[in-house]
């Protein structure tokens, strides 16, 4: 008579696992996720945390003379100022497009690169950029003008 | 070569030192060899598996890949055309330097001061040119010859891998020399990368998930095109992006071997008829015996029935082959290159865009898509291609005129077809678009997403994409809906390219010649 014990193993119960065998299965596992972190780690090297961009906040002075609906854009940026009867304002002359830089038009701004057209207040009229040029925060000092390139106001917004 | 032991030299030390030394080229040659000179069948195989730069070919080659009209030699002419550029491309670092500073000088001197440097770029520049051009004609002829069919299948996606590096190291070797067309056609680029923000923004979420913004961040490094930018793509150019190649290569050579060869018809061996005895080099001094692949390999072995009749020795018939495309490739670069100077304009100007800022020709399609939306043209619809072809191999499981161009007569006459709604819907969108203007022109204040969803671009990807599934219930088969969809989207790549780059001007304004352009 060969009863198998009641309280042993039954046949139906999987071997247990030799211990080599889970060793060998742990190490691997280990061995996979230290690969797998060291890459996911390493891949945040390539976000630049601080960026090298310039500051984006200048100050410029508006000719005495700029005529009402004209653009004053100061060299080595790519903003247009405007001075009319409510103030001063300053709208974005970077093509809300693919990043060109827009010209001040008689019908307001013209983009060179694929086309897009502007009004005087940045809204689009044609051509495939997606949003209006966004309009930037200035400040009066005295007769300087500080523009904060970082900071988009309302359209509209005159000071 | 049996090695039988040479005889016991008994000449004084003095004689064999100078016997030894006059000999010394000689079993240099042969120590190099391995198996000496290649003039009998068995030294043309130990040429062969005994050399590592051989052995990825297989030693005898069956005569259906031999035949011009197989492959056109492009899978050979894109090797070479990047052998090429790999070759000058490390030239040329001898002087470059990648900083924003001296970067374009440096392309200055190469062009104007360093002895042959001016050859050396121009053939870099065309080899690259000719490069992106084989690459696609290469996939073209696997695709019409359908190779890509089991058990390709997976070589096929290999394939894609090297058309997407391929047209990345073109992209990124454009910004190096930093002037005015590499700095406006980059910016486009990275803009471009980060477009899906049209879609964000429309649904206002781009302040808690902006995938667009972080594709450009990673890629300049920075917010506009600078230092950071240059040194990201100097660095993806000279080595990420070839290391990635040759890996792709690897793999992509190493599974022809094992799927069996090139790609040919069931009844190649009857239509080749028998081996013209000029063809087949005659056994000379190797024992008779026919050499035949002891590996294992899945299909039915060509040899069954048959013998290996139908191939003759790699060498010198496939390295011949080879050798004669790779020169051509060679001679039509450098006969490209002595022809036309690699353009260098000014300085770039990071406040004034060049006018037309045009990228590379084979992008400028994808430009004209972006025209219309930066989105759809720029992401959204080379991904439903890069997809599209992905799918190919798993879509068609059909078996019907594998190995044959067009698949046989039916076949040709699909593509004939195609090609006529092709060009035409391209044209006629195209027409229609710049003739009368787009939603925007019509509805001043339509919402950006309907733009992004239905412009010329998305129109006709979808004029194609029904054309091709008339043509899989037409015919009921989807090899017919594939060779519709693909040789549509070969002539609307033609179409748009040819548009973008000899039709629009600055303003990227429609003009028939650029003679017309203002300014000029
Ligand atoms: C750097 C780019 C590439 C190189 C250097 C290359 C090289 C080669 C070579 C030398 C062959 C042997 C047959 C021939 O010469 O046609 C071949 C075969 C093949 N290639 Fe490529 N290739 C490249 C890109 C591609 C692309 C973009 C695809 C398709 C998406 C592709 C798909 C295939 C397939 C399916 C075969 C097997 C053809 C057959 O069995 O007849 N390859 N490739
Ligand atoms: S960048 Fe202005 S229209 Fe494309």
């Amino acid at each position: 008579m060969n009863q198998a014990d009641p309280q042993g193993p039954s046949r139906l119960d999987p071997d247990p696992m030799p211990r080599r065998d889970f060793l060998g299965l742990a190490s691997l596992w280990a061995a996979g996720s230290t690969l797998l972190f060291a890459a996911v780690g390493s891949l945040r090297l390539p976000k630049a945390a601080v960026l090298s961009s310039p500051s984006r906040k200048f100050k410029a002075t508006l000719p005495e003379n700029l005529a009402e609906g004209t653009a004053f854009v100061p060299p080595g940026r790519s903003v247009a100022l405007f001075r009319d009867k409510q103030g001063v304002y300053a709208i974005s002359t970077l093509c809300t497009h693919l990043g060109c830089i827009v010209k001040p038009s008689a019908t307001g701004f013209d983009c060179p690169c694929h086309g897009s057209k502007f009004g005087p207040d940045g809204k689009v009229i044609r051509g495939p950029a997606p949003a209006a040029l966004p309009w930037h925060k200035v400040s009066v000092d005295g007769g300087v003008c500080v523009v904060d390139e970082e900071t988009i106001v309302p359209p509209g917004t005159k000071v | 070569m049996i090695a039988t032991p040479p005889p016991v030299d008994k000449r004084p030390a003095l004689q064999r030192f100078l016997s030894n030394l006059r000999g010394a080229p000689r079993a240099l040659r042969d120590t190099a060899l391995r198996g000496g000179k290649p003039n009998t069948d068995r030294t043309r195989s130990t040429f062969v598996f005994g050399n590592v730069f051989l052995h990825l070919h297989p030693v005898r080659t069956h005569r259906w890949s031999l035949r011009w009209a197989t492959t056109l030699g492009l899978g050979i002419a894109s090797l070479a055309s990047f052998l090429l550029t790999l070759i000058t491309g490390v030239l040329l670092m001898f002087y470059y330097k990648p900083h924003v500073e001296v970067a374009y000088d440096s392309i200055k001197d190469i062009a104007f001061v360093v002895p042959t440097g001016n050859l050396i770029r121009n053939i870099h520049r065309w080899a690259a040119n000719v490069m992106v051009v084989t690459v696609i004609l290469h996939m073209a002829r696997a695709f019409y010859t359908a190779a890509y069919r089991a058990p390709r299948e997976f070589n096929w996606l290999i394939g894609m891998g090297l058309l997407v590096v391929t047209l990345g190291l073109s992209f990124t070797g454009y910004l190096l020399p930093w002037d005015q067309l590499a700095y406006w056609a980059i910016t486009i680029g990275a803009n471009i990368a980060q477009s899906p923000r049209e879609i964000t923004d429309a649904l206002g979420v781009t302040e808690s998930f902006d995938p667009g913004g972080l594709q450009k961040l990673l890629l300049l490094g920075s917010d506009q095109v600078g230092e950071e930018a240059l040194i990201r793509f100097y660095l993806l150019h000279v080595m990420i992006l070839p290391l990635v190649l040759l890996g792709l290569l690897s793999v992509h050579f190493w599974r022809i071997r094992k799927d069996g060869g090139l790609v040919r018809p069931k009844d190649a061996d009857a239509r080749l008829g028998p081996v013209r005895a000029a063809d087949y080099p005659v056994f000379t001094e190797a024992p008779r015996k026919t050499y035949q692949l002891a590996a294992v390999v899945r299909g039915t072995s060509g040899a069954v029935g048959r013998a290996p009749e139908n191939t003759v020795p790699s060498m010198p018939h496939l390295f011949y082959a080879e050798l004669a495309v790779t020169m051509l490739t060679i001679a039509v670069c450098v006969a490209l290159a002595m022809w036309s100077d690699a353009p260098l304009k000014e300085l770039a100007n990071p406040q004034v865009p060049e006018n037309p800022a045009k990228a590379p020709w084979y992008f400028l399609g994808l430009q004209e898509l972006v025209a219309y939306s930066a989105f759809m043209g720029g992401v959204g619809i080379p991904a439903i291609v890069l997809l599209g072809l992905g799918l190919i191999p798993y879509l068609d499981r059909e078996t019907e005129g594998t190995g044959e161009w067009f698949g046989g007569r039916a076949g040709k006459r699909i593509v004939l077809q195609a090609l006529f709604v092709g060009f035409g819907a391209a044209l006629v969108i195209e027409y229609f678009a710049i003739r009368y203007g787009w939603l925007r022109e019509w509805f001043p204040n339509i919402a950006q997403l309907w733009i992004t969803f239905v412009n010329p671009g998305t129109v006709l990807t979808l004029i194609y994409a029904a054309y091709s599934m008339w043509l899989v219930k037409r015919h009921d088969s989807t090899r017919a809906g594939a060779l519709g969809l693909f040789t549509c989207f070969l002539c609307g790549f033609v179409f748009l390219t040819v548009i973008g780059t000899h039709f629009r001007g600055p303003n990227w304004d429609f003009y028939w010649s650029p003679a017309d352009w203002p300014g000029h």
